[in-house]
């Protein structure tokens, strides 16, 4: 069975609203696949919390705004259609900020100006453009729901792991005994760099063996 | 109005708070594609001029939406603004010199969603900066950009010759050498304090 | 699949209308969000910021914001500059006074509170309020008991005229401190400390011989 799945119009029967959600997750996941929007969310994956909450907070706008984007798509003219995506997405970035100063506001002293910075997350943009321009609104809901999940999941992996070796605690929770002297490198950026670096390693991998199989 | 001087703004945002190997700032469009040296310093000289730019509007803007009592709008209007300057700075170039222009190609447009200029307005209001430690600010953010992208190019230029295993050249290559890079800037930390 | 589509000039009005349909639907989304969430977010800041007043003034449990104004002290608004806050017990007795200060640390700006004792001319309390110190190293300063333990009683005495701080706050190094208006620095982030320092030192030499004049005002308990 093949994996690689490169232009939709070469596919015999159209792809499912789960189709589209599962794409996500794996086959086109936007983190350790098309290497999209990461840069401002490496800054804050430092911690499990953080990653999960920036995450969410990127999967919320990508749902939003795919959501707004869908339902406007006849009303846009395509001159004017990308200066209209980026101001849709600015919205929700902006609300999204708003909505977790409201929530915490030790949480938003952490992510700090990095909320703002969603709306240049090209993952967003490009799934505007890409997808939720010339889909459904439903089916622009899964592709959201399916990159937000696939987003949230990458991103998580590197925060746990990012926490996990770098403060010896999970969610806050210590793990291991005092006498554990953490990788303090692993809470900095560079520590940032080498977890992505070893996850798309690992994925990559596993690309590999499966293709040879 | 911060404390900060001169130097020391100038010095945290290039070398201590360097944009792209402390912030991730700006290496979006970098990380997919093969880094040449010559490119790099071309878009780290636009990327510095558009901060340029968009530092001075984000000040004005920002002073407009405190008077105005609508600090809700910040993000769109920076936002929209540069935008609108990368549009300005791409016909410009184009007219002025066209050779310029064929060189820089896609990386123009591309600076619109580059996290780093969007950041700068972003740090730059959140620290209170007035207007010429906002200048200097983004001459100092610039630079470090400029620097980063610069030496990780040229890092990747020389791996190119490398036998590095299949899965790892590419992206988790280019990962790897930033990590190291970022290391190696952390050895400026302390610089910018007085 | 698609049909032909027929190619028609950009038209003006579309796009005039899009993008003015859109702006209008994106300003009413924010200015709602905004406004609906304005009050929680003001009341979770307010009771942020008692909290840390209350951890830097033992035994305060009410707090009376005041902005430094042609001189003297005045009862502050929202929008004043310039405002520290004193803090008072249940029974209305004045505790001390909170400081808000920042300096750049290793990494980058530090921002602390700090109360200050009028009667015992001492810092009485310190609390970091934000800080990106180096994790596991830098960040000591806000969590070695040791470190903290330097602030429950610093000197910081003013001169015989009441016009300047006897002697300035200095941090040195871990174990040496000598006399109590010294900070004991940490080993491993000695930058940190310093800057810590610093910071107090700086403040106090700016705050200190202003409230000490101004001390009758603060003393003074009205309810609102």
């Amino acid at each position: 069975m093949s994996n690689q799945e490169i232009d939709k119009g070469s596919i015999n029967t159209a792809p499912t609203s789960t189709d589209e959600f599962i794409k996500g997750l794996w086959k086109e996941n936007p983190v350790f696949v098309q290497v999209l929007g990461m840069c401002p969310v490496l800054a804050v994956s430092n911690t499990a919390v953080n990653a999960l909450a920036m995450g969410m907070a990127t999967a919320f706008v990508l749902l939003m705004s795919n959501v707004l984007v869908s339902l406007l798509r006849n009303f846009i003219p395509k001159e004017v259609r990308i200066a209209s995506y980026i101001l849709i997405i600015a919205t929700f970035v902006t609300i999204t900020d708003y909505a977790i100063q409201a929530i915490s506001v030790d949480l938003h002293k952490s992510l700090g100006a990095f909320i703002s910075l969603i709306v240049v997350n090209c993952l967003i943009l490009s799934r505007a453009e890409a997808f939720a321009s010339k889909n459904t609104v439903s089916k622009s809901v899964m592709d959201a729901l399916g990159m937000g999940l696939g987003f949230i999941i990458a991103l998580f992996s590197l925060g746990a792991v990012r926490e996990i070796l770098g403060n010896g605690a999970f969610f806050g929770i210590s793990l291991f005994p005092d006498g554990f002297q953490e990788w303090v490198i692993m809470i900095l950026p560079a520590g940032g760099f080498f977890t992505l670096a070893a996850w798309l390693l690992v994925f990559n991998l596993i690309k590999q063996r499966r293709a040879l199989s | 109005m911060n404390q900060e001087t001169y130097s020391q703004i100038f010095i945290n945002a290039c070398l201590v708070n360097n944009f792209v190997l402390a912030y991730f700032l700006g290496i979006c469009p970098f990380l997919g594609v093969s880094g040449k040296i010559d490119t790099s310093s071309k878009m780290g000289a636009a990327v510095t001029f558009v901060m340029l730019i968009a530092s001075i509007c984000a000040y004005g803007i920002h002073s407009l939406l405190i008077a105005i009592n609508a600090p809700f709008l910040q993000l769109i209007s920076y936002i929209v603004v540069i935008a609108s300057t990368v549009q300005l700075v791409e016909m410009f170039v184009k007219k002025m010199s066209p050779t310029l222009f064929k060189a820089l190609g896609i990386f123009l447009p591309l600076i619109t969603t580059n996290c780093a200029i969007l950041g700068l307005a972003l740090f730059q209001t959140n620290k209170g900066y007035d207007f010429f430690q906002s200048i200097v600010y983004a001459l100092g953010a610039g630079a470090g950009f400029t620097l980063a992208l610069i030496l990780i190019a040229g890092l990747r230029e020389q791996l190119e010759f490398a036998e590095v295993p299949k899965v790892i050249k590419g992206t988790v290559l280019t990962l790897i050498v930033a990590g190291i890079l970022s290391l190696a800037f952390m050895g400026f930390s302390g610089l910018g304090s007085s | 699949m698609k049909e032909q589509k027929t190619i028609s000039p950009p038209n003006s009005f579309k796009m005039i209308r899009a993008m003015a349909g859109i702006g209008i639907i994106c300003g009413l989304l924010i200015v709602l969000t905004y406004e609906g969430t304005l009050p929680r977010i003001e009341r979770l800041r307010a009771e942020a910021l008692q909290e840390a007043i209350f951890k830097v003034i033992p035994s305060s449990t009410q707090m009376r914001p005041f902005s430094y104004q042609d001189n003297t002290f005045i009862p502050a608004k929202e929008t004043d500059e310039n405002i520290i806050y004193a803090g008072y017990d249940d029974l209305g007795e004045l505790k001390g006074v909170a400081i808000v200060a920042a300096g750049q640390g290793y990494a980058d700006i530090i921002r602390i509170i700090y109360g200050y004792s009028i009667d015992k001319q001492e810092v009485i309390g310190f609390y970091v309020l934000e800080s990106k110190e180096t994790p596991g190293l830098g960040d000591k300063i806000e969590k070695e008991q040791f470190f903290l333990d330097n602030f429950n009683a610093l000197d910081v005495a003013l001169t015989e005229d009441k016009n300047a701080i006897k002697n300035k706050v200095t941090t040195v190094k871990q174990g040496g401190k000598l006399n109590e208006w010294e900070i004991d620095g940490i080993t491993g982030a000695t930058i940190s400390s310093r800057a810590i320092g610093d910071i107090i030192a700086k403040s106090t030499e700016q705050w200190v011989p202003i409230i000490y004049k101004n001390r009758e005002v603060f003393k003074s308990f009205e309810n609102e």
